[in-house]
């Protein structure tokens, strides 16, 4: 399996945006941000559009609007995390001018809308080349470095936010690095799995793992450690079934293992 | 006067806007596709104002939007099964309902976990909905129109399941309204006063999923959250009173839903930029103006006794009234 190129880079840009899903969404899921993670991966798939009406590559458009909308949320909500509402109404604005867009990209006649917009939202990582593999890869460990990095205060700013903030610790600051986290994973997880699949690898090993441990190191690690094994295992399965695709046996393996841990926690 | 029309097909190469405002409003009625589309949309509007309004008030946005996606499944699904696409819609919004609503409460940890819960039924869901599309492997051409809808091609018999629906739901919600509103707001007293809240709160999940996959035939499973949610946070912003912003939602959906169809049936560019749009314009302008009230009433104020005006709906308590 391993001597075809496709595969390996898979393995590759798929290692890095498992690592880095697992450990941002561990912070996610434990500050109750899933629904901003959703809306910035929603509407990454909006970015990939837009950068296909102007021209540019696909990356650009993906990460400008992400990064931008993570921007936007923390500057409107209260310690930089945005309120449902707020989320809801931009999100769908976005989502709008995304069908604006698909419809701008049939009508000029560039043709294969119907791919981009597929691939993005369902993502295709058997299609990716070397040098995407390669830059995902990098992206990947880049934010997980500094979501450890970050880790301490920003555990802090979570669980005590007033404390944190009479201790000095930026908690507005950590927001907001945070969203831009979520957007820079969403973005490089966008071309692996898809715009819309990228949220399960954000919620369910997270929140599989805040299941079975308080403890906060040991939760990062169990989160990446699931999110490693649903992407690992994914990839091979749907490797060994051609009509399963890859997207759906990753996140189908992350929601079995989230589904699991209720049970399991459930049962004890 | 109205021409019968073949579902789905344009009525004509190019419809131009005239100066003449009347025969522009009479030419939307002219054909029977459009006058589908209103109706269509009217009772969507009407449904989405009102369920909208206790969503937006319950803070279940999130729930919503996942409740609206799963419709993309339910159809891949029927399209898969063979069965009509509208039934797995409704089969899949049920179901991803009673998930959330089975999630949420008991488990109890917090906000954290049920926003998690939440999200691993949305992708769940998807993903499914993406196994069953390249199972099926043909409906990708529709998949625009599964996730992005149309206002083409609505036929006599859609318009009445809507309608038999929309009236089963406002049926539902006007039985429950007045407990769930006290649930809403106040959980603690809801349930001083024995309202099943937990009850409660599944229920409202069901009629949320009905209601959102009888909008999403219309405007697709991503563009729902257009209607259900800047209208009614709109008229939210704008009032505290319950009666009145139900009201106004109610409005704002229609106008938002009325303006759109029109612009869209003069445009070349699709219906749900334009619904997204006037909606999000919509909710701006409402927030501009609480603003712009919020400051005249922290200014000096000529009656000292006046109250400031209260927040939102959430902090709204009925005056006490003077007793003799």
């Amino acid at each position: 399996m391993l001597a075809h190129e496709f595969v390996r880079n898979a393995y590759l840009a798929g290692t890095g945006v498992a690592v880095a899903c697992g450990l941002v969404g561990w912070f996610t899921v434990l500050r109750g941000q899933v629904f901003a993670g959703d809306a910035l991966s929603h509407v990454a798939f909006v970015g990939a559009v837009a950068a296909a009406v102007v021209g540019v590559d696909e990356r650009v458009g993906l990460f400008a609007l992400t990064l931008g909308l993570a921007a936007v949320m923390a500057g409107l909500g209260r310690r930089a995390r945005a309120d449902d509402v707020t989320i809801g109404v931009i999100f769908s604005w976005v989502l709008g001018i995304g069908v604006l867009l698909i419809a701008v990209l049939s009508t000029s006649g560039a043709g294969g809308e119907g791919l981009i917009v597929a691939s993005t939202l369902f993502g295709s990582i058997f299609g990716l080349g070397a040098g995407q593999s390669v830059a995902a890869a990098a992206i990947g460990l880049g934010v997980a470095a500094v979501a450890l990095a970050i880790a301490r205060p920003l555990l802090f700013a979570t669980v005590e936010p007033e404390l944190a903030g009479l201790h000095g610790v930026p908690v507005r600051t950590l927001g907001l690095a945070l969203l831009l986290l979520i957007g820079l994973v969403t973005s490089e997880g966008t071309q692996a799995i898809g715009a819309l699949l990228v949220l399960g690898l954000i919620a369910a090993p997270a929140g599989a793992a805040l299941r079975l441990t308080a403890k906060p190191y040991l939760g990062m690690g169990l989160s990446v450690a699931i999110a490693l094994a649903a992407m690992w295992g994914g990839i091979a399965l749907s490797y060994a079934l051609p009509s399963l695709p890859p997207s759906s046996a990753i996140i189908g393996l992350a929601v079995g293992a989230y589904a699991l841990a209720r049970v399991s926690t459930i049962a004890l | 006067m109205r021409r019968p029309l073949e579902a789905g097909v344009w009525p004509m190469s190019n419809p131009t806007l005239s100066w003449n405002l009347v025969s522009d409003v009479r030419e939307l009625f002219a054909y029977q596709f459009m006058v589908n589309a209103l109706e269509a949309g009217t009772i969507v509007a009407v449904m989405a104002g009102v369920v909208g309004w206790y969503m937006v008030l319950r803070r279940q946005s999130f729930a919503g939007h996942t409740i609206a996606v799963m419709s993309f499944p339910g159809a891949a699904g029927a399209a898969l099964a063979g069965v009509p696409l509208a039934l797995g819609s409704y089969l899949a919004c049920g179901i991803a309902a009673l998930a959330i609503g089975r999630s949420g409460g008991a488990a109890g940890r917090g906000r954290g976990g049920e926003s998690a819960a939440i999200g691993v039924v949305q992708v769940g869901g998807l993903a499914l909905g993406f196994l069953f599309l390249s199972l099926y492997g043909g409906v990708l051409e529709q998949l625009d129109t599964l996730l992005f809808g149309t206002f083409l091609g609505i036929d006599r018999d859609q318009v009445l399941t809507l309608l038999l629906v929309a009236v089963a739901v406002l049926t539902a919600l006007a039985l429950v309204g007045r407990p769930l509103l006290l649930a809403s707001l106040d959980p603690e007293v809801a349930r001083a006063r024995a309202i099943p809240v937990r009850a409660l709160r599944v229920g409202f999940l069901l009629i949320l999923g009905l209601a959102v996959a009888a909008t999403s035939q219309i405007t697709g499973a991503l563009l729902v959250f257009a209607l259900l949610v800047a209208p009614p946070a709109a008229a939210q912003a704008l009032t505290p009173r319950p009666a009145l912003s139900l009201a106004l939602s109610v409005a704002f959906a229609l106008l938002v839903t009325w303006l759109g169809l029109a612009i869209a049936y003069y445009s070349i560019y699709p219906l749900g930029f334009f619904v997204t749009s006037l909606a999000f314009g919509l909710y701006v302008l409402a927030l501009l103006a609480r603003a712009a009230r919020r400051r005249a009433a922290a200014g000096p104020s000529v009656d000292a006794r006046a109250p400031a005006a209260p927040a939102d709906v959430l902090s709204y308590r009925p005056r006490p009234t003077p007793t003799a």
